[in-house]
């Protein structure tokens, strides 16, 4: 059977990953309830608003459910405010902001400055190659603990991090229809 | 490494990370971080809300940069501020003050009646108001990066932002059913670039994300907006002129999100207090929506 990946569906740019994993010939599902999480093999958290998502996955009580799911090993990709929300750290975030820390990083948001800083550029990526990459409005990693791969940098600061079955991107490999990122992760969910 | 700023990518890609979310008015830093409280994706930085431009008359300017200012200074969310059509000198002072996204609204008085912004010009990205397909695509031929459909500003009824949505979703479901020659009639009838028409046949869908405007006052009016196509929605007078300001924001953002569900809808729709009052579309003295070229 091909596994599953699901989207976190509460907010920002879930579409764009699910185009993304359709040309890829993968299953995705929209996650919107806890429900959603019984059928599926990975999680992608999608770019977006992180206070926003935080919020909402409190209130709708997906957030134990999902770091439940996180904490047994559940692969996990995560692009922009989705790094954010995988992260042991947010600096420069709301007071009651959450993240799931399953990644050791101290990731700092919006590090790269507001909309009209945002770029795109060809990045590097260790064992991948030069992939087009969007930065709205991004966030960096200040800090990336031992058990951390950094795959990627810019300027010298972490913008593609990995460990263990979590990736992270500070950036939108989904916006450029490049695949070769999501090919990636998909090799850990399946 | 090369950097390139201010890329069309670069522009829709804000709005595309907006989707599914609330893009709340506020008047001062204090309503900021209420709207931020609330779960707002971004807030919308102006004087005064429309339904109290509405009442005021005069005429309606970008707000003074200090409280822009002070606004950015409030919050970690995206700040969006309004400029009048055609104002390029006052979309230039909002990408100096480095806000997010420039609304070139109608909300405001026009300073050019037969031009808008060259939005192309700039590295900050532009949204603007559409009634119709034809008025959202020229938009999106100057360079918009985002659409939102007028609705009626700050009247508190949603009967104009669905005939706005309806008009645009609708033409464009026929377009994707048109036949090559018909797409040509399609684009003079639209007064729009045959480019774009023709762009809409092959995909099915602007090039631009479309969010909704003008008239939500309740979960249930971002719910039916959303269920009719809108991407994400703006809320101007309707949060901060209910009795209840932070509860309602957060049940529309609740709504927002879970838009399909109707559970949700329901129980974020309980106790909210009064919602703004609002007003009958026959008996306004000015219809905002009717600006723009």
């Amino acid at each position: 059977m091909a596994a599953k990946v699901g989207i976190l569906a509460l907010q920002g740019d879930v579409s764009e990953h699910a185009q993304a994993l359709a040309d890829l010939g993968a299953d995705a599902v929209g996650v919107h309830t806890a429900d959603d999480l019984a059928a599926i093999d990975g999680l992608i958290l999608p770019g977006g608003e992180s206070t926003t998502i935080s919020k909402l996955l409190e209130s709708s009580g997906l957030f134990e459910a999902v770091a439940s799911r996180l904490a047994d090993g559940m692969p996990a990709f995560g692009t922009c405010a989705g790094m954010i929300l995988l992260a042991s750290e947010v600096l420069d975030g709301r007071p009651d902001q959450r993240s799931f820390g399953v990644i050791d990083l101290s990731v700092r948001r919006n590090a790269f400055g507001r909309q009209v800083d945002s770029f795109e550029a060809e990045v590097d990526v260790e064992g991948v190659g030069s992939v087009p990459a969007v930065f709205i409005r991004a966030p960096y990693v200040e800090r990336a603990g031992e058990g951390v791969d950094v795959l990627a940098r810019v300027d010298g600061h972490p913008v593609l991090c990995r460990q263990g079955p979590v990736l992270a991107a500070a950036f939108h490999p989904e916006l450029s229809g490049d695949l070769r990122l999501h090919e990636l992760f998909l090799r850990e969910v399946t | 490494m090369e950097r390139q700023t201010g890329t069309d990518r670069v522009k829709r890609g804000l709005a595309e990370m907006l989707r599914g979310g609330v893009i709340m008015d506020v008047v001062t830093p204090e309503q900021a971080k209420i709207a931020e409280d609330a779960g707002a994706v971004a807030v919308m930085a102006l004087e005064r809300v429309p339904a109290d431009i509405r009442r005021d008359g005069g005429v309606a300017r970008m707000s003074d940069p200090a409280m822009v200012e002070g606004i950015k200074e409030a919050v970690t969310v995206p700040v969006m501020a309004k400029a009048r059509i055609g104002h390029f000198a006052e979309a230039q002072i909002l990408e100096a003050l480095g806000v997010d996204y420039v609304d070139e609204s109608e909300v405001l008085t026009p300073a050019d009646e037969a031009h808008h912004i060259d939005k192309w010009a700039f590295t900050v990205p532009f949204v603007c108001g559409a009634t119709n397909l034809g008025e959202a695509l020229r938009r999106i031929s100057e360079g918009a990066a985002m659409i939102r459909s007028k609705g009626e500003a700050g009247t508190g009824n949603i009967v104009e932002a669905v005939r706005h949505l309806r008009s645009i979703l609708g033409d464009i479901r026929k377009i994707t059913q048109a036949d090559p020659a018909e797409v040509y009639a399609w684009a003079k009838e639209l007064r729009a670039p045959v480019s774009l028409v023709q762009e809409l046949h092959d995909t099915g869908r602007l090039p631009v994300p479309l969010f909704c405007a003008g008239g939500i006052a309740t979960p249930a009016d971002a719910s039916l907006v959303m269920q009719l196509g809108a991407e994400a929605v703006f809320v101007g007078s309707g949060i901060f002129k209910s009795e209840d300001p932070a509860v309602r924001a957060k049940a529309i953002v609740e709504a927002t999100a879970h838009f399909r569900d109707p559970h949700i809808v329901a129980k974020v729709s309980r106790g909210l207090g009064q919602p703004m009052k609002g007003q009958d579309i026959a008996e306004l003295d000015v219809k905002l929506a009717e600006r723009g070229w």
